[in-house]
């Protein structure tokens, strides 16, 4: 790490806990030396660490040892045949950070980096806004960093989701209104308390996170990119962070420099980036959010800008799904390859059935479908759309007779 | 009885620290040539080079954001709140 550098107009700050420029208000990012960096991060150093995130560590931004979420991050990247042939595409692969460690979401990874950072400033009180995901992992590794939480959620989220941070002993705090509501008040309280925000005042850090599953696709596919990578998009911050964390690869010669695709996938009920990107803008309009996706809500998404730029400079695409399609992607993933994905999850496998129906991802390509939560945490949205079982009694009779009448109806 | 601005973080250096400064314009756009006046080089931090709200900022009249209302023509009455707010990351 060298300073935070503004992405507007490139003014530097020491490194702190701050996020956006006192000139223009511009996100701070973390730079840093790659000069120096590329000295040390060669593949044989990387492939001789343990496998967790931190086997990139010289590109996270962390000053000394990882010592929150030391086992974060390397999750499977699965060979998915079976969901190849049912898109039609030569060869895909799905990024399965439903089973990230401990919170099973990508989240982990952000989590990790920004309570490392809060420690290493000297916080003992850490927060987030949050549709989730993020406050499940800011509540588990706080517990376990031994700090003290505060989250901060939209009060309509999945019941999964509000036990799955009350259960660390986190102050959760239902806001009454949607994330963006969350967000703006998190802002007003991030100026007033003297607390690590994940997501606000340590966000340049918190980003970074991200960019170690863009590390970990490359490094799992033999050190190659993909030609194409679907993301889902709620800030847009995690399409650009791969973005950001291919770029730096290619950089570093750690893989060839290829021609590699970043598309993005938004839930039509809040799909202010998906609409922009498809109707070829460089800006997006705000609206307000109405989809089962609830991890994706997001009506002011922050990084939407870039994550237009990034998917016009990559030659990308767009797309959004509907809740019926998006149900139908988490059952469709889930039939094919084993993996219950929640919303986020759905919203990606359907845009990508989309983008290669349509021929904006080419049958004959290579393509990483990116999974970051878990199913278990969204039943609510599944529930009454899968099927039921059959209930019988304890009798061989009664089940024959079951498989007879079944087969009958199949017929 | 006057509107109210709550001034963020990275602009207080403008203010004096002061977080909540009363105003008497009748719109946004008036509200920001306030700000200007009573504090120098403010409005340059908050609107671009073509007049427009910087795209980083989002401003709240009520808790709503202005590009649901009228944006820099949004109407101000008395008691209003206004926010000034960096974008934020998701979560």
């Amino acid at each position: 790490m060298k300073a935070l550098k503004c992405r507007e107009c490139a003014r530097e700050y020491p490194l702190e806990a701050t996020h956006v420029c006192e000139f223009d208000f511009g996100p701070l990012e973390v730079a840093y030396d790659y000069d120096r960096i590329k000295k040390s991060l060669t593949k044989t150093a990387i492939e001789s660490r343990p496998k967790t995130m931190w086997r990139y560590r010289e590109l996270l931004p962390i000053a000394g040892e990882p010592t929150v979420g030391p086992l974060v991050g390397f999750t499977p990247l699965v060979k998915a045949d079976r969901l190849a042939k049912a898109l039609g595409i030569r060869e895909l692969y799905v990024k399965n950070d439903a089973v990230n460690y401990p919170t099973l979401s990508f989240k982990d990874r952000v989590v990790s980096v920004a309570l490392i950072r809060a420690k290493e400033l000297g916080f003992e009180t850490v927060a987030c806004a949050s549709t989730g995901n993020l406050a499940n992992s800011v509540a588990a590794n706080a517990a376990s960093a031994g700090l003290k939480s505060y989250v901060f959620i939209p009060s309509d989220l999945e019941q999964g989701k509000i036990l799955n941070s009350l259960i660390y002993g986190a102050n959760v705090i239902c806001i009454k209104g949607h994330y963006d509501e969350v967000n703006r008040l998190c802002a007003e309280i991030a100026g007033k308390f003297g607390w690590a925000f994940v997501n606000v005042n340590m966000r340049p850090y918190y980003a970074e996170g991200s960019k170690s599953m863009a590390y970990e696709i490359a490094e799992q596919l033999g050190w190659r990119l993909p030609q194409h990578t679907i993301v889902p998009m709620a800030s847009g911050s995690l399409l650009t962070k791969i973005h950001k964390g291919y770029q730096e690869f290619m950089k570093l010669g750690l893989v060839a420099n290829s021609e590699t695709h970043i598309h993005g996938a938004q839930a039509t009920g809040c799909s202010p980036i998906s609409v922009a990107q498809k109707a070829g803008l460089d800006f997006f309009k705000p609206v307000k959010p109405d989809t089962i996706a609830k991890s994706l809500a997001i009506g002011t998404p922050a990084d939407g800008f870039y994550a237009l730029k990034v998917m016009r400079e990559t030659s990308a695409a767009a797309d959004d799904v509907t809740d019926d399609e998006i149900r139908d992607a988490i059952k469709l993933l889930a039939e094919t390859e084993g993996i219950f994905a929640e919303t986020a999850g759905g919203v990606t496998v359907g845009v990508a059935k989309k983008l290669i129906a349509s021929g904006k991802i080419p049958r004959d390509s290579s393509a990483v479908i990116c999974v970051t939560g878990n199913g278990l945490k969204t039943l609510d949205a599944v529930q009454g759309h899968c099927g039921k079982p059959r209930e019988i009694k304890p009798s061989l009779r009664e089940f024959e007779a079951l498989l007879a009448h079944e087969e009958k109806v199949n017929a | 009885m006057p509107k109210k601005v709550r001034i963020p973080t990275p602009l207080r250096k403008l203010t004096n620290n002061e977080e909540l400064i009363e105003i008497n314009a009748a719109t946004i756009g008036e509200a920001l040539v306030e700000l200007q006046t009573r504090f120098p080089g403010i409005q340059e931090r908050l609107v671009d080079e073509k007049g427009e709200v910087r795209r980083f900022v989002n401003v709240y009249v009520n808790e709503e954001d202005i590009r649901f209302l009228k944006n820099r023509e949004t109407p101000l009455k008395d008691g209003d709140e206004i926010s000034i707010i960096p974008a934020i990351a998701g979560g």
